[in-house]
């Protein structure tokens, strides 16, 4: 419905929900469950809660690095809520929404962004590829997922999420032409935040929305308001369901906002100013889907408190394991290079081992 | 059956097809012309284009989509058209080929093979004759074997396809068809990490490998017919490297020459030396030398041959070291 309706060139964004939280689009309301919602709503929640507490930690010099979503909620858990459970994902590194609906443990998720690689070995179920730092990159490995799936008559869709920096990337160009030319089931999800790190998306594409790019790969684009939860979830659940009924891929630009900085080690105060943000900050995913389960009496104040707290006792408590976690041995970063370890890998290990022994 | 070393390819890869359907074959040209250098001949037309298929013109999409069939239980064998091109794919291999199954502590792996034809003195246009295996060897989580004869390069691709780690297979196509040898119609690997040893000699150890190994032996030859006993061992594998058949054999003659097609400077001759250094320095009697190309850009083919070792040129560096 969505992708027939929608034309990129005339630049109207697919919204259902406004930021008052009111259904402007009755018509286009996807089907969900009240249970369904309010799990929409906690696990965007739980997300935001999950970054305040991180940047917390930071700020206390209790972890290193750490790129928050917040602003971006709506995007990754509305998508999230599309995919089956044996649908890929190939991610780049800010879809913390995507891992808690794929029930990645937090454990894991706060052990990688510790500074340890064991994080990423996640239950099989997650079906998430490791975070992928290289901009773009992982787009390719997504058409490579889904060329397998359909190869092995698996039935699953591969989804590839990037940012809007990325969308210069070539990688970007090669996966989408590659997905189209091949009628691929995949679908790739740009959360256009509006930033490359400092650089504003005007600066990087001279197209008037990203959903237009669509067109140079023979595919369908379509623009959604990424802050509105129904609208990410209605839109990607049409393109998760016509990738994998053989329609091929679909390009789909979430337009939202990093409320947050880059990473922890960025200062946007000195890119962009405070009234922008406000601005952004009043177009709340998290803040309109609480309007909307207010008005539908599904949720309330004390609900809303109680469910906060006892997340954030969690993530202290979830900290609180990765701060006791066992060391990296010698051995673990050796044995993951080859599936064994050759001859020269062992010779440097004892290398490594004999001169820790011998300054003992 | 008597075979070249691209019908040796052609054959394996038919080999292999045959009895494991997760092999994926695909590249630019590869599949309804068989590559331009044929070395996918006949494959699409016997497993379909689901198995043997052209790819996109972009080495990135190749490499990044293998990874990802690799990572989803397929097994991608994918041609780089020309070794000099694979520029674009060379961030794929690096960031992410090599490093799947370290970034996952082993949830996620790799198993590929990325063919790529290397190497000079095809009288090629620019970015034709290139010998980058130290930049593949370099990076950790690779493998990087190069055969020199039809027989093992059916015997290294057999084990490059069935091995649970990239590989980057580097193809010597200089001497694609330069001459024919028996490959048996069976199932044969050679392991990837072994050096062979051509010739046993007691004077002086060389090594070699690719399209230099006949050109070495050659000059090998000349100095064995005025009476010296010289050594030859084919490297095979660049990575991981034998090092053990280098020591055992530079402490048994006390000299060593490595004779190779990459430029010289931080080349894998530099490797080979250290390896010399530290594995029988107190056995050698004469500097440990390399035969290789200065560091300059590969020329054009009027000036190609400043570039390549010639037969002459390996016979005089050879008879130096053997005269020290």
């Amino acid at each position: 419905m969505f992708l027939e309706l929608y034309d990129p060139l005339k630049d109207n964004m697919i919204q259902i929900m406004n930021p008052e939280g009111e259904i402007v689009k009755p018509e286009w309301m996807p089907e969900l469950s009240d249970e369904d919602i309010l799990q929409m709503y906690q696990t965007m929640v739980y997300g935001r809660i999950i970054d305040q507490k991180v940047l917390q930690f930071q700020r206390q010099g209790r972890i290193l690095t750490y790129a928050p979503n917040l602003g971006q909620e709506a995007a990754q858990v509305g998508s999230a809520f599309a995919m089956d459970p044996n649908d890929w994902v190939a991610s780049a590194f800010r879809e913390l929404g995507v891992w808690l609906h794929r029930k990645a443990p937090l454990y894991n998720i706060l052990l990688y962004w510790y500074g340890n690689e064991t994080g990423m070995k996640m239950p099989e179920s997650v079906r998430i590829l490791p975070v992928s730092v290289p901009i773009a990159s992982q787009l390719q490995h997504a058409t490579g997922l889904a060329y397998a799936a359909r190869y092995k008559g698996e039935n699953s869709v591969a989804i590839g999420y990037v940012g809007d920096g990325g969308t210069s990337q070539g990688d970007f160009h090669e996966a989408l032409n590659f997905a189209g030319v091949a009628d691929l089931p995949n679908v790739f999800i740009v959360q256009n935040n509006q930033f490359a790190i400092s650089t504003r998306r005007a600066v990087q594409t001279k197209v008037k929305n990203i959903a237009q790019k669509a067109l140079a790969y023979g595919i369908p684009g379509i623009q959604v308001d990424g802050n509105d939860i129904f609208a990410m979830y209605a839109v990607t659940k049409e393109a998760i369901e016509r990738a994998r009924n053989g329609g091929g891929p679909t390009l789909i630009e979430a337009y939202t906002y990093r409320l947050g900085a880059h990473t922890t080690a960025d200062d946007p105060t000195v890119y962009r100013d405070e009234e922008e943000v406000k601005a952004w900050e009043k177009k709340d995913p998290i803040d309109r889907l609480y309007k909307y389960l207010i008005n539908k009496n599904l949720w309330d104040e004390e609900k809303d408190k109680a469910y906060r707290q006892e997340r954030e006792t969690y993530v202290k408590d979830e900290f609180k394991k990765v701060e006791n976690s066992p060391e990296v041995t010698l051995e673990e970063v050796f044995d993951y290079i080859y599936k064994e370890r050759t001859p020269l890998l062992q010779e440097e290990y004892e290398t490594i081992k004999r001169r820790n022994e011998e300054v003992k | 059956m008597i075979l070249s070393l691209i019908e040796a390819i052609t054959h394996a890869l038919d080999f292999e097809m045959g009895r494991d359907d997760t092999i994926v074959v695909y590249g630019e040209d590869v599949g309804f012309e068989g590559g331009v250098f044929r070395a996918t001949k006949g494959l699409q037309a016997k497993y379909g284009p689901e198995r043997c298929f052209d790819s996109i013109l972009a080495e990135s999409s190749i490499v990044g989509s293998g990874i990802g069939m690799a990572i989803n239980g397929l097994k991608p064998v994918v041609e780089i058209q020309f070794s000099g091109f694979m520029f674009p794919g060379f961030n794929q291999i690096v960031t992410h080929a090599a490093r799947m199954r370290n970034r996952s502590r082993g949830l996620y792996t790799v198993p590929m093979v990325i063919r790529m034809p290397y190497g000079g003195g095809v009288r090629a246009l620019e970015h034709h004759s290139e010998s980058l295996e130290v930049l593949f060897a370099h990076t950790a989580g690779l493998k990087v074997v190069i055969p020199s004869t039809p027989y093992d390069a059916k015997g290294l691709l057999l084990a490059a396809i069935r091995d649970p780690d990239p590989v980057i297979f580097l193809e010597p196509k200089r001497i694609y068809r330069a001459f024919k040898q028996e490959v048996p119609e069976d199932d044969y690997i050679i392991p990837i990490g072994k050096a062979k040893i051509l010739k046993q000699g007691n004077d002086m150890t060389v090594v070699s490998w690719g399209a230099l190994v006949r050109d070495t032996q050659k000059a090998i030859d000349k100095l064995e017919g005025e009476g010296y006993s010289v050594e030859h061992i084919d490297l095979r594998t660049i990575s991981p490297i034998d090092k053990e058949t280098i020591i055992n054999s530079v402490q048994k003659t006390g000299r060593f020459v490595v004779v190779h097609e990459a430029a010289k400077s931080f080349g894998p001759g530099a490797e080979l030396m250290s390896i010399v250094n530290e594995g029988a320095f107190l056995h050698l009697e004469a500097p440990p030398t390399r035969v290789a190309p200065p560091d300059i850009i590969v020329p054009l083919p009027k000036g190609e041959h400043h570039y390549l070792p010639s037969v002459d040129h390996i016979y005089l560096e050879l008879k130096k070291v053997l005269t020290f």
